[in-house]
């Protein structure tokens, strides 16, 4: 979808405000720690995968988007997706208790579990049977689409003109994922766009950026 | 769409403001504790993680080790993670992590346009800055002018390469190491690297103050 959450290219955000990096804690409260790991606890639970929780993200309101900190964002869309999958009802949030005769469930993600997990889940492989429909060095265009639903191709490389730098292997499809279809799986690659591409030119005559790309964003130029 | 389920509570409890965010947690919390769908000592060992086990040190180590083994390098460039891996750092699943190396002529910098997809196994989790509107709109635009801010200056006649991290890609920068350094060990080194130098808004000074 075209939501504010796609900021690439965007002004009027200000300046990087930045802490200085020895001084800056890892979490600012202790509840955006707690967030941190209930959002990592329900996402052990696998009633929603990365992609679904990222699109959930992306429909906040676009104000609100903007006004929350990065983990009311979390809080929030965490209470959204319980609800919409049934683990917790609205009746259960109003009184903050569970149902009369709730059977309790055991979390697979235990202190141990959450102490070694590193991955996120979202698959990725060398799978030969799945070929490439581009080489590197080819010339590709980026397409001009503008899905309503999720999707990783950002606005500012569509219809734009760029090389494969290189292929990633391959990985599920995000925009099919986030919806609980299938995976369609396919190759991923690095794309070099030109500043001047992208920007015009004003733009730098050197500088590069590089987006990484899924076969169905992307058409022989 | 609601946005936000605490407007059910306040019917409820008058003294809940809705922006008590830590209350809203506590809430969510204990309600999926009764339930069994969280676990708390869960909670607790992956806040201890972030805070003290995972974090630049370990992206650090990586490239002070890059620095001193150029068979190591060689690895690193080659296929990112996999050789992280020797050195304990490891994903799991999913996330590749890919270095790309800065040189005199090349400038690295790393952005995640759409959300805060940022090399976590190797940086931690990512600073307040980066997932700000500010970094993820202007890094691909104006990546100079970022860099201005945190005080780096990038030559016209080198090259700034952006990289924005839009699939399950994790991208890490291995910085130049700084002049001046030649003599120290591996571990001397490793701690001259900033999480800033890694993402690439910043340089690494010369040590000593020489150029």
């Amino acid at each position: 979808m075209n939501g504010v959450h796609d900021m690439g290219g965007m002004h009027g955000m200000g300046p990087v405000r930045h802490e200085p990096e020895k001084t800056e804690p890892v979490f600012h409260a202790a509840w955006e720690g707690r967030v941190y790991g209930i959002n990592s606890a329900l996402r052990a639970v696998r009633k929603w995968n990365l992609d679904a929780w990222r699109y959930q993200i992306e429909q906040l309101p676009p104000a609100e988007y903007l006004r929350m900190s990065y983990y009311e964002k979390w809080l929030t869309v965490n209470e959204q997706l319980v609800l919409k999958h049934g683990l917790v009802t609205v009746e259960e949030f109003k009184s903050g208790k569970a149902a009369p005769g709730t059977v309790k469930a055991v979390s697979a993600f235990t202190g141990e579990v959450a102490s070694k997990r590193m991955g996120r889940g979202i698959a990725s492989s060398k799978e030969p049977a799945v070929r490439p429909k581009f080489a590197v060095g080819e010339k590709v265009l980026a397409r001009n689409v503008n899905p309503t639903g999720h999707t990783r191709l950002p606005r500012y490389v569509r219809g734009k003109a760029g090389i494969i730098d290189r292929d990633h292997g391959v990985y599920i499809w995000p925009d099919s994922n986030a919806h609980e279809k299938d995976e369609q799986r396919q190759h991923v690659y690095a794309v070099r766009f030109t500043a001047r591409e992208l920007w015009g030119e004003s733009a730098s005559a050197r500088d590069t950026v590089y987006v990484d790309l899924w076969d169905n964003y992307l058409v022989h130029a | 769409m609601d946005s936000s389920v605490h407007n059910h509570d306040h019917d409820h409890d008058h003294q809940v403001v809705p922006s008590d965010l830590a209350l809203r947690v506590k809430a969510l919390e204990s309600l999926l504790v009764e339930k069994g769908l969280v676990d708390p000592a869960a909670v607790d060992a992956l806040v201890d993680k972030f805070e003290h086990k995972v974090g630049p040190r370990n992206g650090a180590q990586v490239v002070a080790k890059a620095w001193v083994d150029p068979a190591f390098k060689a690895r690193l460039l080659e296929d990112t993670t996999s050789a992280i891996a020797e050195l304990g750092f490891t994903s799991g699943q999913g996330d590749h992590t890919v270095v790309v190396e800065n040189t005199p002529q090349v400038h690295n910098l790393i952005v995640c346009t759409l959300c805060s997809c940022y090399p976590w196994t190797v940086l931690g989790l990512p600073p307040v800055w980066y997932k700000s509107a500010a970094y993820r709109s202007r890094a691909v635009i104006d990546p100079r002018g970022v860099l201005r801010e945190f005080g780096t200056e990038v030559n016209e006649d080198v090259e700034v390469r952006v990289w924005d991290s839009t699939a399950e890609l994790r991208y890490i920068v291995l910085p130049e190491r700084p002049a001046g350094s030649e003599k120290m060990t591996e571990q001397e080194l490793a701690a001259l690297v900033s999480r800033n130098s890694m993402v690439g808004v910043e340089k690494l000074p010369p040590i000593g103050g020489k150029a």
